[in-house]
């Protein structure tokens, strides 16, 4: 391997620094693309919606406490669940995922930026802005009021007057757009901008999990997108495609609704495993057992997440036939999920687990998998589903699945990953009570749910009779749930610890074996100062491992200095093909979206002219932003 | 992997297939597909389910359809014959060929215009008339957009950005447009064949 370090009368740091860094000033925090900023943006904009989405659930859990409450009316209630529910599933569990692989995802496979750095930054910048046209429904006192699935014909304009469902169906399909352009971009990246070296049986399986779910991104959010024009058009332009009476269905709603919606749990889960199975080799000081099983797992979980949607059907009055095949359709399910179980299970006991906190965040993660894998194959049996449907099991699974498998995942990725993104260490002693108030707390708080279903408490009450015996149940879970709120403020306040009194972490604090750590901590705007070149799929432990033919070059290598350049690779072996120049800072991602925004804002107060303002400046954006800028001259 | 010692040599930022901007148009044309896919899906579902004879008021009428579609196949032959010219760095070829499938592309437009003025469906009618004119809707709306790409395209090539070598952004919005008319080639089925298959 032969070097090309030729030293110039500026280090080479600073001049690498000087091509990548961002611009100060307001034109900056509007015009940047380098993934890492973007990436942060990400992780933040998605704890707020997780703080607002708790502070919903906070509240629900008051009234719910004891029985006969009215804290709330049930109006206001109706429109908290329904709140809670899709800013948590919709602005918060993929997005916050997004935010680690915006960040982490060139680190891991040695490239200088994404594929499409400005379609990034549009991506967060759609991600922003439908979140705050969805939250302009409470400053207008109009939030969505039909549960998270929006039955028709509930959400029909004949049952749901008001703006209330409109802010829903422009809100998600506004929320595509950024979901679908990152999909795009995380595929593109994959399959071009990686180093040398890094073929696709060396990727870190975190990056296998963003990858599927990007495939499943693309397959599944147009029934949504769908669905939600379809209910649009049936809303405001009087068109009958769930109204029964003249030849549409409301069963339509449901089939569009689920295509998309299970296919969705996986997309909210299979980074998070991802993030799991990259972490556990790191602190239980080994490879992950099963890589290629795990790999297989991943992606198989993701395509036969297309084939399962009837179970959220069960009681809809399907035929046998059709509802014995997706109920084994989803037991099928769990043959992946165990593999992937026993492999991290496998790893621990392999190993020789070292108990910090990311690592005790991960078990709890296996534990609470386990759980809300079982209570989903007790839902995918289809008898044991007509008893416990709309009852309060299902709220018990979806949290153990959505909180355990994602929300315990992401507190992981933080404790592993912000070390890296800030410098600093956060503090192990509050990490572990930050661990045991959210393990001890969720355990308190939605166990007893599982219970209550049994006891046929259903979802979606606002409050409950005294005589049905059910309050001490629900108390308890009120408890359970402050108890797992404060673990999560007690993260927030480590990490403004850290940011002040934090250790500094150095490159690579945990002693892990992937690319990002051989960047410095916070990595420059460049990330690489030469661009490394991948032997192994640990390259950080060569040394140790001894596995493998080839070895990893991080120190000397190609620089590519000349411009904001990083290789293109051949999408399967990663053999460098072309430099590709990546784009300047732009303000044009931040323009359409704001097209978009006042398009949507049109949308939903019926002016025409205002949409057609958004129409006329998001084609101008458009062809602002792809018209040519010179061509790079060679040097 | 020699190419390491001298980066500089590998091509900077070729315009060739594989580039990220051609990934990118191929996986929207995906992502577009499957959205037309589960519209199609709602139709043959709500057509399965209904209870009346589908569609209510008899198959929709051949006369008009059948012509324009057979012009916006003939358009996507144009688009390729632009676009393979260009290869070759014939440069009246490519503006050619544009010209003419632009101008196939508004007359498809308005001919769906006046086949709409004719019909007595209408959206409100029923959930036949929503599925119908929501869909060839949908597609007009993509024709549209296919158009657009292609006056940018167009203003591109009467400049002479585009040479042999670098023509991106005529592949994609040739590819756009070739995915647009196989959309319609199942529209076209579904919406106008089926009902005359019993």
């Amino acid at each position: 391997m032969a070097t090309t370090t030729a030293p110039g009368p500026v280090p080479l740091g600073e001049r690498l620094r000087r091509t990548w860094e961002t611009a100060p000033g307001l034109y900056g925090v509007l015009a940047t693309v380098d993934h890492k900023v973007i990436g942060k943006r990400y992780l933040v904009t998605a704890m707020i919606f997780l703080l607002l989405g708790g502070l919903e659930a906070a509240v629900m859990r008051v009234q719910l406490a004891r029985a006969d409450m009215h804290v709330l009316s049930p109006e206001m209630y109706n429109e908290l669940f329904t709140m809670h529910g899709v800013t948590m599933i919709f602005w918060y569990a993929a997005p916050i995922l997004s935010g680690f692989s915006n960040y982490i995802w060139p680190l891991m496979l040695g490239a200088r930026d994404m594929a499409c750095p400005r379609a990034n930054a549009l991506s967060y910048w759609t991600f922003l802005m439908s979140g705050v046209f969805l939250y302009t429904s409470v400053l207008v006192g109009q939030m969505p009021n039909g549960g998270w699935f929006a039955y028709a014909p509930l959400s029909e304009p004949a049952f749901s007057p008001g703006y209330h469902m409109d802010f829903y169906v422009i809100a998600l399909t506004f929320l595509s757009v950024s979901t679908t352009v990152g999909a795009i971009n995380f595929i593109a990246t994959l399959f071009k901008t990686r180093a040398p070296g890094m073929s696709v049986n060396r990727l870190p399986i975190f990056v296998w999990g963003t990858l599927t779910t990007s495939f499943a991104i693309l397959f599944a959010t147009p029934a949504l997108t769908g669905a939600c024009m379809l209910l649009f058009l049936d809303r405001r332009f009087g068109m009958h495609f769930f109204d029964a009476a003249l030849g549409g269905s409301p069963m339509l709603w449901q089939h569009l609704f689920w295509s998309f919606g299970h296919p969705w749990v996986y997309i909210v889960v299979l980074p998070a495993m991802g993030i799991i199975s990259d972490l556990i080799p790191t602190f239980a000081r080994r490879p992950l057992v099963g890589y290629t099983f795990v790999a297989f797992a991943t992606v198989s979980t993701g395509i036969l997440g297309f084939g399962v949607w009837v179970h959220h059907m069960f009681a809809t009055g399907l035929p046998q036939t059709s509802v014995s095949f997706f109920s084994a359709a989803s037991m099928v399910i769990t043959i992946p999920s165990a593999v992937a179980v026993l492999s991290w299970v496998a790893t621990m006991m392999h190993g020789r687990p070292v108990w910090k906190t990311p690592m005790l965040f991960a078990a709890g993660f296996v534990v609470l998998f386990v759980i809300g894998g079982v209570s989903g194959v007790a839902t995918a049996a289809v008898s044991f589903d007509w008893q416990l449907t709309d009852t309060y099991f299902v709220v018990a699974h979806l949290h153990y699945v959505l909180i355990g498998i994602n929300v315990f995942a992401v507190l992981a990725g933080f404790y592993y990953w912000l070390p890296k993104m800030t410098g600093r260490l956060l503090n192990e002693t509050l990490g572990k009570w930050n661990f045991w108030l959210m393990f001890l707390g969720f355990g308190v708080g939605f166990f007893p749910m599982h219970t209550l279903g049994l006891l046929g408490m259903p979802r979606r009450i606002y409050t409950y009779h005294a005589g049905l015996g059910w309050g001490w149940q629900n108390m308890m879970i009120t408890i359970g749930a402050y108890v797992f709120a404060a673990g999560v403020l007690l993260f927030i306040a480590n990490f403004f610890w850290s940011l002040v009194r934090g250790e500094p972490a150095g490159p690579n604090p945990w002693d892990a074996p992937t690319l990002e750590w051989a960047t410095p901590s916070p990595p420059p705007p460049y990330n690489f100062a030469v661009i490394p070149t991948v032997g192994s799929r640990h390259p950080l432990w060569e040394d140790r491992l001894g596995e493998g033919t080839g070895r990893s070059v991080l120190d000397r290598g190609p620089v590519l200095d000349r411009g904001r350049d990083t290789f293109g690779t051949s999408p399967l072996d990663a053999e460098p093909e072309e430099i590709l120049r990546m784009p300047e800072d732009t303000l044009w991602p931040f323009f359409l979206s704001l097209a978009v925004l006042v398009l949507c804002y049109g949308l939903l107060a019926s002016f025409g002219w205002l949409s057609l303002v958004g129409v006329v400046a998001l084609f101008v954006c458009t062809v602002g932003w792809l018209w040519p800028k010179p061509l790079p001259v060679e040097p | 992997m020699a190419t390491l010692a001298r980066p500089y040599e590998l091509p900077l930022n070729p315009a060739a297939r594989d580039n990220p901007g051609w990934w990118v148009m191929v996986l929207i044309i995906a992502t577009e597909a499957m959205l037309f896919v589960y519209l199609l899906f709602s139709y043959y579902y709500l057509a399965s389910m209904a209870r009346t004879p589908w569609p209510p008021g008899g198959p929709p009428e051949l006369g008009l359809i059948i012509p324009n579609t057979i012009l916006l196949l003939a358009s996507s032959g144009t688009m390729w014959w632009g676009e393979s010219g260009i290869r070759r760095g014939a440069q009246t070829r490519l503006r050619l060929g544009l010209l003419i499938t632009l101008v196939l592309g508004i007359v498809f437009l308005v001919i769906q215009g006046i086949e709409y003025g004719r019909t007595t469906l209408t959206p409100h009618s029923n959930a036949y008339g929503s599925l119908f004119f929501t869909i060839t809707g949908l597609h007009g709306a993509h024709v549209l957009i296919g158009l657009l790409l292609n006056v940018v395209v167009q203003v591109r090539a009467w400049l002479g950005h585009f040479s042999a070598e670098r023509h991106l952004a005529v592949t994609n919005a040739a590819m756009y447009w070739h995915f647009v008319d196989l959309v319609w080639v199942a529209v076209f089925f579904s919406l106008y064949v089926t009902p005359y298959l019993r």
